[in-house]
C-alpha cells in the first residue's frame, strides 16, 4: 500500500515535472541519447563540438554521445533500432533509410520539413530525404563525385579538361602513349565501380532513364543498359584503367595518382584529403566535372548525403527534434562543413561555403550545373541487393569485359526477384 | 555399480538427494554444459532450419516461402562456386597432414638446438589469421609483391595471384596451410614420442628401413595424431572465414566465397540481410559437416568399444 502510494506521488511529480517543462518551451531537460556513425579522427572531433554548442544551448538537457566504427554501423543500426533506441541516429539519405521506413522505425518529421527555415533553405535535399510523401530525416552533409586529376600531367602533355566523350579518350589516349594510365580505381570493395556505372549511365542516358532503371524498370539486358556497357569497354579496351584494380581498395589506389602512374581518379570529395597528405599541392591537383556522353543529356551528378534520423522508438523526441533544426541551422552547416571540420558542402542554402577550391567547385557544379538532377549514389539509389549483386558484375565486367552477357543475364535475374 | 550393503535403518530421515545421490550427481555436474550446448548450438540448429522456409529481411514481417529458398540455391551461381570453393578447400587442406608429418619426423631428432628449430616451424600456428593473411596478401601482391619478384629473378612475368578468379582460391588455402601444417605437426611431434622405441628396435633387427619402417612400424603407432590432426584439419578447412575475408573479401568478384563466408555475406554483411536464405546456405554447410561429425562420432564409438 504503501509503495502505491509512493509510486502514485512520483508519478504525480514526474507528470508535473513534464508538463512544467512543456509549459517552459524550449527549456529542454531529461536526457538525449545520439548515436553518430562518423567514427574517423576529423568528422569525430567536429561531430562532438557541435554537439558540445547545442548542449551549451540546454543545459538542462543530459546529452549522451555514442561513436560507433562506420563499417560496424551499417549493422548495428538494426539492432539499436529495434531493441535500445537512442533519440538521434546518423544513417543515409535515399533507398538505403527504405528498409527502416518500412518497418517504422525512422520517425515522420515531416513537420519539420513544413517549418519555414527547413522549407526553405534545405529544398534541394527534400526529394532524396522523402519516402512516400514524408520525410524521415534531416541532412547534415554531402559532398560531390568527379573527377579529380593532376593537373600538373595534364599540362605536361598538353591536355585540358575534357567537355565531352571523344575528348575524354582522345586524353585518355595521350596519356596511355606516354606510359600513364588515365585512370586510378580500387575495386577491391566494388563499390567505386558503381562509381563509373552512374556516371556513364548518367550521361549516356541521363537522370531519369537511371533513376528507371533505379526503380527496377528497366532490364538490365536491355539495349540501352548495353549501350552504357559498350561505352565504358572502350575505356577498359584502350587499358584507360591501372591493371589489377580488383585487388584494391580505394585508399591502396591513391599512390598511382600520387606516384604519376595514374593521371586522374573519379571518387567522391573525401578524396581530396588523403591526396593531400601524400603531398600533392594545389597546383597539381585539381578537379573536373565528367564530361557528357550523349549530347543533350543534361548532365547530372552524384553527391551522397548523410543524414540524421529519429528513431521512432526514441524516448526524447522533442529534445531530437531541436537538435536536428540546430543542425541544419545556417550557422551550424557553415561551421561544419568547413575545410576545418568535414570539408564538404552545407545542405542549408543560406550557408556559406568553405574558401576551398574543391568545395568551390563542387558546390558550383551541383547547384548551377547539374540540370539534370543530384543522385545519391548506386548503392545509395539502387536497393541493398540489387546493388550488391550489380557492383560484383561491375568488377567483373571491368577485369573479364567479355562476360558482359553472362553477367547482365545474372543481373537481370536479380532484378526479376528484388522487385517482384 | 555395488550396492551399499549396510541394513536401512531409518529410511524416512534420508532426503531425496541423498537417495538418488549416485544417479542424479552426474546429471548435476552435466547440466551446465548441456544448458548452454542446448541454447548455443543444439537449439540454433533447428532455428536455423525452420528460418531457412522464410523470406525475412530480419526487421519486418517474415513470410513463409516453404523451400523457395532452397529451390533458389539450386540455380543460384554464386552458392555452386562456394560448394565447389569449399570441396576445394577440404582437399587441399588435407596436405596439412603429410606435410606435418613429414616436417616432424624431420624435427624428431636430437640435435643441438632443436628446439629453437621447433618452435621456429611451430610459430606462423601462434600468429592470429588475421596477420597471416596480411602477410601472405602484400606476398601475393601483382607488382610490389615478393612472389612477383622471386619470378621476375627467374625470369617468368608476374602473376596476380588473388585477382586471377582461377587461382585466388588455391592462394588463400597456401596462405591456410602454413599454420595449419604447424598445427599437425606439433600433434605428430608428440605421437613420435609414443612411438615404442622396441617396436621400433625389432623391425629394424627384421630388417625393415626407410619407407618399409615409416609405413608399417611408425604411422600404425601414430593413428590417434593422425585421427586428431584430420579432425582438426576438417574443421579448419570448412570454418576459412577471416582468410577470406582479410585477404580477397570473397573477391575477384565473389570466386573466392565459401559456404561460410557467402551465408555472411547474403545474411549479415553491409548489402545482405536476407535471414532466410542466409539460413538456407548455413544448413546446407551443416548438413556437410554432419557427414564429418558422424564419421568421427562413429569412429571414436568403435575405438571406445573395440579398444577395452
Amino acid at each position: 500500500m504503501r509503495s502505491t502510494l509512493k509510486a502514485s506521488a512520483l508519478a504525480l511529480t514526474a507528470a508535473l515535472a513534464a508538463s512544467t517543462a512543456f509549459a517552459g518551451s524550449h527549456s529542454l531537460s531529461g536526457d538525449l541519447k545520439i548515436f553518430l556513425d562518423t567514427s574517423n579522427p576529423a568528422p569525430r572531433a567536429t561531430m562532438e563540438a557541435m554537439i558540445e554548442r547545442f548542449g551549451a544551448q540546454h543545459p538542462e538537457l543530459n546529452i549522451e554521445t555514442t561513436v560507433i566504427d562506420r563499417e560496424a554501423y551499417k549493422t548495428q543500426i538494426r539492432n539499436f533500432l529495434t531493441a535500445d533506441a537512442p533519440d538521434v541516429a546518423t544513417w543515409y539519405a535515399a533507398n538505403r533509410m527504405r528498409p527502416y521506413v518500412e518497418a517504422g522505425l525512422f520517425e515522420d518529421v515531416s513537420d519539420l520539413w513544413a517549418e519555414p527555415a527547413i522549407a526553405d533553405n534545405l529544398a534541394s535535399t527534400k526529394g532524396a530525404m522523402t519516402i512516400d510523401g514524408k520525410q524521415w530525416g534531416v541532412p547534415y552533409t554531402y559532398y560531390q563525385w568527379g573527377i579529380y586529376y593532376r593537373k600538373d600531367i595534364y599540362d605536361q602533355y598538353g591536355l585540358t579538361e575534357p567537355t565531352n566523350w571523344d575528348e575524354m579518350k582522345s586524353n585518355c589516349q595521350t596519356l596511355l602513349d606516354n606510359g600513364v594510365k588515365c585512370y586510378t580505381i580500387g575495386t577491391k570493395f566494388l563499390w567505386t565501380a558503381g562509381g563509373w556505372f552512374d556516371y556513364l549511365n548518367l550521361r549516356t542516358h541521363g537522370y531519369d532513364f537511371h533513376m528507371e532503371m533505379a526503380a527496377g524498370n528497366v532490364a538490365w539486358t536491355d539495349d540501352r543498359v548495353r549501350q552504357t556497357f559498350a561505352n565504358w569497354r572502350e575505356l577498359i579496351d584502350m587499358g584507360g584503367y591501372v591493371d589489377n584494380h580488383q585487388n584494391y581498395s580505394w585508399q591502396e589506389a591513391l599512390p598511382f595518382m600520387v606516384n604519376g602512374d595514374a593521371a586522374a581518379y573519379l571518387m567522391g570529395n573525401f578524396a581530396v584529403a588523403p591526396l593531400r597528405e601524400a603531398g600533392l599541392s594545389d597546383d597539381q591537383l585539381d578537379f573536373y566535372q565528367f564530361p557528357a556522353i550523349t549530347e543533350g543529356v543534361a548532365l547530372a551528378e552524384d553527391a551522397p548525403t548523410d543524414t540524421f534520423h529519429i528513431p521512432a522508438n526514441a524516448n526524447n523526441k522533442e529534445a531530437a527534434r531541436e537538435f536536428l533544426r540546430f543542425v541544419v541551422s545556417a550557422d551550424e552547416q557553415t561551421e561544419i562543413n568547413n575545410g576545418a571540420n568535414l570539408g564538404q558542402l552545407p545542405v542549408n542554402a543560406s550557408a556559406s561555403i568553405d574558401a576551398d577550391k574543391f568545395l568551390e567547385q563542387g558546390f558550383a557544379m551541383l547547384s548551377s550545373n547539374s540540370p539534370g538532377g543530384v543522385a545519391q549514389f548506386f548503392d545509395r539509389d539502387f536497393p541493398a541487393e540489387m546493388a550488391a549483386e550489380a557492383m560484383q558484375g561491375f568488377q567483373e565486367f571491368m577485369v573479364l569485359p567479355d562476360n558482359l552477357d553472362d553477367i547482365l543475364a545474372r543481373l537481370e535475374q536479380v532484378r526479376q526477384r528484388v522487385y517482384k | 555399480m555395488t550396492t551399499v550393503a549396510l541394513p536401512d535403518t531409518d529410511p524416512p530421515k534420508r532426503g531425496w538427494y541423498k537417495r538418488n545421490e549416485i544417479a542424479v550427481t552426474p546429471w548435476l555436474f552435466l547440466a551446465p554444459a548441456i544448458l548452454f550446448f542446448a541454447v548455443y548450438v543444439i537449439i540454433p540448429i533447428f532455428q536455423s532450419f525452420s528460418i531457412s522456409l522464410y523470406d525475412w529481411d530480419g526487421l519486418g514481417q517474415a513470410e513463409y516461402i516453404g523451400l523457395g529458398n532452397y529451390a533458389e540455391l539450386m540455380n543460384d551461381r554464386a552458392f555452386e562456386v562456394s560448394l565447389w570453393n569449399n570441396l576445394k578447400w577440404l582437399v587441399c587442406y588435407l596436405l596439412a597432414i603429410p606435410a606435418g608429418l613429414f616436417i616432424a619426423l624431420f624435427l624428431n631428432q636430437t640435435v643441438a638446438g632443436i628446439r629453437i628449430y621447433k618452435s621456429l616451424f611451430f610459430f606462423p600456428f601462434v600468429l592470429s589469421q588475421v596477420v597471416v593473411g596480411l602477410v601472405f596478401a602484400w606476398f601475393y601482391l601483382p607488382n610490389e609483391g615478393l612472389l612477383s619478384n622471386m619470378l621476375a629473378m627467374i625470369g617468368l612475368g608476374p602473376v596476380n595471384v588473388l585477382g586471377d578468379p582461377k587461382l585466388a582460391t588455391y592462394g588463400i588455402i597456401l596462405a591456410g596451410l602454413w599454420p595449419q601444417t604447424a598445427y599437425c605437426m606439433i600433434l605428430y611431434l608428440t605421437g613420435l614420442n609414443a612411438v615404442d622405441p622396441e617396436q621400433v628396435e625389432a623391425a629394424r633387427l627384421d630388417g625393415a628401413k626407410g619407407w618399409k619402417m615409416l609405413w608399417y612400424v611408425i604411422i600404425p603407432q601414430l593413428k590417434p595424431a593422425t585421427f586428431i590432426a584430420f579432425v582438426v584439419t576438417i574443421i579448419g578447412a570448412l570454418r576459412s572465414f577471416d582468410l577470406i575475408s582479410i585477404m580477397t573479401n570473397g573477391g575477384p568478384f565473389g570466386q573466392t566465397r565459401v559456404l561460410s563466408f557467402y551465408m555472411f555475406e547474403k545474411a549479415l554483411s553491409e548489402y545482405g540481410f536476407r535471414m532466410g536464405y542466409g539460413a538456407a546456405i548455413a544448413v546446407v554447410l551443416f548438413l556437410i559437416m554432419l557427414v564429418f561429425i558422424a564419421y568421427f562420432l562413429w569412429s571414436m564409438y568403435r575405438e571406445e568399444k573395440g579398444g577395452h
